[in-house]
């Protein structure tokens, strides 16, 4: 079993359409129709990764998937039929990792999936330090002095992303390919969405960032340790 | 001062005074107080001066006169004493010398002349016989007999009557004051006729005159004031209200939908304000009307997006997994799990770019705009689109300036144009290579995608950006494309501030011409690179050449109209 999947989607079919095409693959999935019960069913099923309808019955997706960020920082792909930037962008702010817009083609739901769920196999002894935080990313933790920050997979993968080259500045396309295994012809507004979250959790004042800097008109770069 | 500084300051004057003029044009332009305030003033100037001369010609008619004739009468009256005593005169009395008589003659009576006679004058007719006892000519008040007018003195010895003329008279003060000299001849005895004129000065007529006419000034000036004052009032009761409207109707028009106009009493201002709320009402209630109507577009589209997608993306899903498993089936099955597919793909794209459109349409569309290299974005469509090149045979030839070419654009929009410009191209090159330019200056960038293949008929550039357009029907569709892209395109350039135009001709090739704006929320004017067949420069190494004239013929620009950054409200 290469890991477990809930799926939450009121469209039967294509609930069960993505179910087919993950078991092809290798995945176990689980599902869950509404949003009412999807916290329940996250709780009940421990999935490695959830694949989110953002218009659900019941409880909305955004405010599911904030719930669940609430409570794990397992990864989150949501599945939007808007493509609207606000939608998108309210989605990845509250919480989600990643988005695919339907209609999508399997294997971009598989590839997306995949990169989500990729893990360092080997973990690596290394000790990084950007701005005044000291990143253990074997133990896949962050500290300021003794207290502990709390990250997200991906959020952490950005941020050892920038404190390995600290003396690069990163495009956001650059960035993309790197933490999210995208090469091309995706957002860079997930990008823009995940520094900001970023931000919130490692800033002193997240409206004055020294841990991840933007240099306007390229990208971003880590911050003076 | 030295003459070299002279003329600087003379022109800072004519030019300071040409400001002044230039504010003056400009405030009778703009106002419409000052307009009427000035021009009622200065008809009521030539109303008054007309009043006013008339009534100085009048009087001064009429008091002249009365005093002319006062003297006449009294000069009359003189006379004939005088002659009186004259005739009195005995020459047996000659003890006494005829001089003395008449000296003493002319004195008794000249207090008879009236207040103001000057002086009394007997003259001696030149052409009088030498008489038996000569005196000569007397004068009282020592006038000299140079104030009575040569034409007076023939008048009066051709007559009997008295005669009378208008002098002007200097007096001992060296002023020079009105008079009247009225003559007449007496027959002094034994010295024979003579002429007897006494000279009566106006000056107290012509002080009355003087301060008539001066009071009359005054009250000319002080009227015409008058006027201007009423004008500046009643065009204040007027413009005050207008000048409210335009301020409330600049405001409404801004967009302050609540603006409304204070109406007072039932006047027609508070008429003009009643229609005008009026009118602001009706318009905020079809505007409401409208962002609602846009609203529920806006709703529909993403309910029906979201409505075909889901299902959609089961289809899609299934028919890959079926694509996947075609070695498995019958032939006719595989192909048709194929043609599924492929369907399936033209389908989608054409599905997102309906929904594109109707995003635009709905006025949905907002503008990413930030700093980006146009450059960059061309290279990187470039690199998708060789293989496409590739199987086409053809050669896509960039020519990029020297720099960057950043400028505040939306790149996912200028992206999806290049890449539309560029498939485009390839698509009708007919094997020809194809090239694109980027071109800079201060204000634009541009991106020229031009092909040296089938070209365009005559009156096909008109139509080229019309939804579903095909240059032509019975072309096999080989490449997928929706219809619609060009328009999409279009619509992007315009959300810029941009322009998209395109010039072709027939076997020659065509060019499609990208121009946006280096600051967003500005409007694009000219282009750094020309539209046309003439191609600015094939070299390399990216030196961006001199212009060359756009030629004329076969240009559409479907965009010169001006274009707002952001179309209608956005929810």
């Amino acid at each position: 079993m290469r890991g477990r999947i809930l799926v939450v989607d009121d469209d039967t079919a294509l609930s069960e359409m993505i179910g087919i095409v993950l078991r092809g693959e290798g995945f176990e999935p689980y599902f869950c129709a509404d949003g009412d019960g999807a916290l329940e069913a996250f709780r009940a099923s421990r999935p490695d990764l959830v694949l989110l309808d953002l218009m659900l019955p019941g409880k909305d997706g955004i405010e599911v998937c904030r719930q669940i960020r609430a409570e794990s920082v397992v990864p989150i792909v949501m599945l939007t039929a808007k493509s609207d930037t606000v939608d998108i962008v309210l989605g990845l702010e509250s919480g989600a990792d990643d988005y695919v817009p339907k209609p999508f083609k399997p294997k971009e739901l598989v590839a997306r999936v995949r990169a989500r769920m990729r893990r360092t196999d080997q973990p690596v002894l290394e000790s990084l330090t950007i701005g005044d935080l000291a990143i253990d990313v074997a133990g896949h933790s962050v500290r300021r002095a003794d207290e502990q920050i709390q990250l997200t997979p991906l959020e952490f993968d950005l941020l050892v992303a920038l404190a390995r080259k600290p003396w690069q500045v990163f495009t956001r396309e650059v960035l993309l390919e790197q933490v999210w295994g995208y090469r091309h012809a995706a957002d860079t507004r997930l990008v823009n969405v995940h520094v900001q979250r970023l931000r919130s959790k490692v800033e002193r004042d997240p409206e004055h960032p020294e841990v991840v800097v933007t240099v306007r008109g390229v990208g971003y770069k880590a911050g003076p340790a | 001062m030295a003459p070299g500084r002279v003329v600087p300051r003379l022109r800072l004057i004519a030019s300071g005074a040409a400001a002044g003029g230039r504010h003056v044009a400009h405030l009778w332009r703009r106002s419409l107080q000052v307009r009427v305030v000035t021009t009622t003033m200065a008809l009521g100037l030539m109303a008054t001066l007309l009043v006013v001369a008339f009534v100085a010609d009048q009087v001064s008619e009429r008091l002249l006169e009365a005093r002319s004739a006062q003297a006449v009468t009294d000069s009359a009256r003189a006379a004939a004493q005088f002659q009186d005593l004259m005739d009195r005169y005995d020459a047996s009395q000659a003890a006494t010398a005829l001089g003395g008589v008449v000296q003493e003659n002319l004195l008794s009576i000249s207090g008879t002349g009236g207040d103001s006679g000057v002086g009394i004058l007997l003259l001696r007719r030149p052409d009088a016989p030498a008489p038996e006892q000569a005196v000569g000519s007397f004068a009282i008040n020592r006038i000299s007999a140079t104030v009575v007018p040569e034409d007076l003195r023939r008048a009066v010895r051709a007559s009997e009557n008295q005669q009378r003329r208008s002098v002007e008279l200097e007096l001992a003060s060296g002023a020079v004051v009105p008079g009247l000299v009225v003559g007449s001849q007496v027959d002094v005895p034994l010295a024979g006729i003579y002429e007897l004129y006494f000279v009566v000065s106006l000056e107290p007529e012509q002080q009355t005159l003087d301060s008539v006419q001066r009071v009359l000034a005054i009250g000319m000036a002080a009227l015409v004031l008058l006027l201007g004052a009423i004008a500046f009032v009643v065009t204040r009761q007027v413009v005050t209200p207008v000048r409210q409207a335009a301020t409330v109707a600049a405001r409404f028009s801004d967009g302050h939908l609540d603006e409304r106009m204070p109406q007072r009493g039932e006047d027609d201002l508070a008429r003009l304000a009643g229609s005008f709320n009026d009118m602001a009402a009706s318009l905020q209630d079809q505007i409401g009307r409208m962002e609602e109507l846009s609203r529920l577009q806006r709703r529909f589209v993403s309910d029906v997006s979201h409505e075909l997608r889901t299902p959609l993306t089961t289809i899609r899903m299934a028919g890959e997994v079926l694509h996947d498993a075609r070695e498995d089936f019958a032939p006719a099955i595989a192909r048709s799990a194929e043609l599924l597919q492929t369907q399936l793909d033209r389908f989608e794209s054409l599905l997102a770019d309906l929904l594109e459109i109707s995003r635009f349409d709905a006025g949905a569309a907002a503008l990413d705009a930030e700093p980006a290299d146009v450059c960059g974005v061309v290279e990187q469509v470039i690199d998708l689109a060789v293989p496409l090149a590739e199987r086409r045979g053809c050669e896509l030839r960039v020519h990029l300036p020297a720099g960057a070419a950043i400028a505040e654009v939306d790149p996912r929009r200028v992206e999806r144009i290049v890449r539309n410009l560029v498939v485009n191209a390839v698509e009708h090159s007919e094997g020809n290579p194809v090239d694109v330019h980027v071109g800079a200056d201060d204000h634009a960038v541009a991106v020229l995608v031009r092909d040296h293949g089938v070209g365009l008929r005559p009156g096909d550039a008109q139509h080229v950006f019309d939804r579903f357009w095909r240059a032509d029907p019975a072309r096999a569709r080989t490449s997928g494309g929706t219809g619609l892209g060009l328009a999409i395109s279009l619509e992007d350039a315009h959300l810029h501030g941009g322009r998209l135009e395109v010039w072709g001709e027939q076997r020659v090739g065509s060019a499609f011409r990208l121009t946006l704006p280096r600051r967003s929320g500005t409007i694009v004017g000219g282009s750094p690179l020309p539209l046309g067949p003439a191609v600015p420069g094939e070299d390399r190494r990216g030196v961006r050449l001199a212009r060359h004239p756009v030629p004329t013929g076969g240009i559409a620009a479907p965009s010169d109209l001006p274009v707002r950054v952001e179309d209608g409200p956005r929810g």
